[in-house]
């Protein structure tokens, strides 16, 4: 069942729950960012429409910096700026940001450690029409090999909001991985956010299964663990909106427990959130393991809804692989 | 510091040119030609142009130096050493385990200088950053940046270019030590850079080409860079790769090379300071 203690939505299994993109709450995020913080400035390369940067250039158009089309140059004029003292928010699409600049952002931000954010929007394959060159799949993998670097992967609009006040106060360089498609809102203004603390979403007494996710397809593992629990299948969901650095207590605690692991992201199976996890897991605790994610394949274009079907990330995939672990681990 | 005159910047580039050949026999790797060829101006920058003050590496109003040519490092550290940043035994741990000399210039490694370098076209869209940010706050110091000739085959560094121009950066001053060789050749035979002049004007620059051997040259653009009023400022330096040892200048093979000992010991008879 729904971890009461965190607050979530009350509409969380309506119908009639609120959708809305993770970038919309980034940019309500960043004006409100702007207003806590005068050294909040905000960049983007000709996307500021797209990846939500508007609502901040609108209400500080001084703080607002246009690069064009240049996504190098967002980035390392982005570091000019934090090393001055600024905390610049850097936004763009994630295939070209950090897809393009990946060197830029380990050289002038990472290895420099100057507190840059980076805000890749449009990441995963529910980027939908625009189809795979524009589908950002390695994201996750492109900054957390990355030394210094802080990776955040929001799975709604209200915590997305909350992760740009946090990224804002941590000093660091940081990553923030958003989403173009409209999603469930499911968490509220009340919910814990901690960068670096995964959170228990859905507990049961006694389960047979830890589902780990990121992103937005955290709502499709909710929905598969409600799934499960009528085919009596107890089973834990745990937000992991953190990939770097990676609550391990709570992994490891997650594996002791439940003695089997799924993990899911819009992602390739290969460097993501899976690969962090099972990373910790290999050191610590292991226990057998299911990947719900992109094997190894570019994307298409099609409707989101389509392609995390064709793609196999949506609640039924969860509910497959979770039954699959669970053999796995009873043989 | 106090600007020191022409006549002292000789024998301090002397100083530097010497102290880049002991670091780099003694490393046995590293960059020498382009080095040797920037003495003069780091001595110039160091010792006249910025204003700044070794004792006190932070201080707020202190001008800003980014040098985006990361492999001309025995340079910086030799001025850096001489301008009493840290002590001078530091140059004999150049490229060495654990030392703060890293073969690269590294920030975490060397608190006092403002960017890490080495992956070329980086440092002028750095700078700019810096530049606009600092317009923003009304920040009366100045920036400065220092670039190679070939880096400008760089995307990045463009991109840092247009920025600039659009942004009427008039508290940027970039060097260009245009040597005219990279580490296969010629600029010219492995991508043609020129005309340069007529590139960085047509993107909103003001431009100065100079002989970046001639101290009164280069104190004299940094003047005029600081009188313009609505574009940023490039210096093209003309300087000759290896300057002041006869067996390297104008030698493209010098790049990436360091000199053994018995070259060593032939240079540094070369370039003992003569008034």
């Amino acid at each position: 069942m729904i971890n009461k203690k965190l607050n979530l939505s009350p509409k969380i299994f309506k119908r009639d729950i609120e959708m809305k993109a993770t970038r919309d709450g980034f940019g309500e995020g960043l004006v409100e960012a702007g207003r806590n913080n005068e050294k909040v400035v905000g960049l983007s390369a000709d996307l500021s429409d797209s990846v939500r940067v508007s609502l901040f250039k609108k209400e500080f158009p001084e703080r607002y910096i246009e690069v064009g089309v240049a996504e190098q140059a967002l980035v390392t004029i982005a570091s000019g700026m934090a090393a001055y003292g600024k905390i610049p928010f850097a936004a763009s699409y994630a295939i070209f940001s950090p897809g393009r600049n990946w060197e830029q952002i380990r050289t002038t931000i990472a290895f420099n450690n100057v507190p840059v954010k980076i805000v890749g929007g449009h990441a995963g394959i529910t980027v939908g029409p625009d189809g795979a060159t524009h589908q950002a799949l390695e994201d996750i993998a492109l900054m957390r090999v990355l030394p210094r670097m802080v990776v955040l992967s929001l799975s709604d609009a209200v915590e997305s909001k909350k992760a740009v006040l946090a990224a804002m106060d941590n000093g660091k360089p940081t990553y923030l991985r958003l989403s173009r498609t409209d999603s469930p809102v499911f968490t509220t203004e009340k919910t814990p956010f901690e960068i670096g603390k995964a959170e228990i979403y859905w507990e049961s007494r006694d389960p047979k299964v830890a589902i780990i996710a990121t992103g937005p397809l955290l709502y499709e593992a909710l929905n598969a663990a409600r799934k499960l629990s009528k085919s009596k299948i107890n089973s834990l969901v745990i937000n992991c909106h953190t990939i770097k650095p990676m609550d391990e207590q709570a992994i490891i605690k997650a594996a002791k427990i439940a003695g089997a692991i799924v993990t899911v992201e819009d992602h390739q199976m290969t460097g993501g959130l899976g690969s962090a996890i099972a990373e910790v897991l290999a050191k610590n605790f292991p226990v057998p393991m299911e990947f719900v994610g992109v094997n190894d394949q570019y994307g298409e274009s099609g409707n989101p809804r389509e392609l995390i079907k064709k793609f196999g990330l949506t609640s039924e995939d969860i509910i497959s692989a979770s039954k699959r672990v669970i053999r796995r681990k009873n043989n | 510091m106090k600007p020191l005159p022409a006549e002292e910047l000789k024998e301090k580039a002397a100083e530097i040119r010497q102290e880049i050949i002991k670091m780099l026999v003694l490393a046995g790797s590293g960059h020498s030609a382009g080095p040797l060829g920037l003495a003069d101006i780091f001595a110039a920058l160091f010792f006249n142009i910025l204003n700044h003050d070794p004792e006190n590496p932070h201080w707020e109003d202190r001008d800003r130096f980014f040098l985006s040519c990361g492999h001309v490092a025995p340079a910086y550290y030799a001025t850096l050493a001489l301008a009493g940043y840290f002590p001078m035994s530091y140059l004999k741990t150049l490229r060495r385990l654990d030392s703060p000399l890293q073969g690269h210039p590294e920030r975490m490694k060397l608190s006092m200088i403002e960017s890490s370098s080495g992956p070329l076209g980086l440092g002028l869209a750095q700078a700019a950053g810096y530049a606009y940010a600092a317009r923003m706050d009304e920040a009366r110091f100045r920036i400065f940046c220092l670039t190679s000739d070939a880096e400008h085959q760089e995307g990045n560094h463009w991109e840092a270019v247009m920025f600039a121009g659009k942004n009427k950066l008039n508290n940027l001053t970039s060097f260009i030590d245009r040597n005219n060789i990279q580490i296969s050749g010629d600029t010219e035979e492995i991508m043609p850079l020129e005309p340069l002049r007529d590139k960085y004007e047509s993107f909103r620059w003001n431009v100065i080409e100079i002989n970046g051997h001639d101290f009164d040259q280069i104190i004299s653009a940094v003047g005029s860079a600081r009188r313009e009023s609505d574009k940023p400022t490039v210096i093209i330096a003309k300087t000759v790769p290896g300057r002041g040892v006869s067996s390297m200048e104008g030698k493209y093979e010098w790049h990436g090379k360091a000199p053994s000992e018995s070259e060593a010991k032939q240079a540094l008879k070369e370039l003992k300071y003569k008034k």
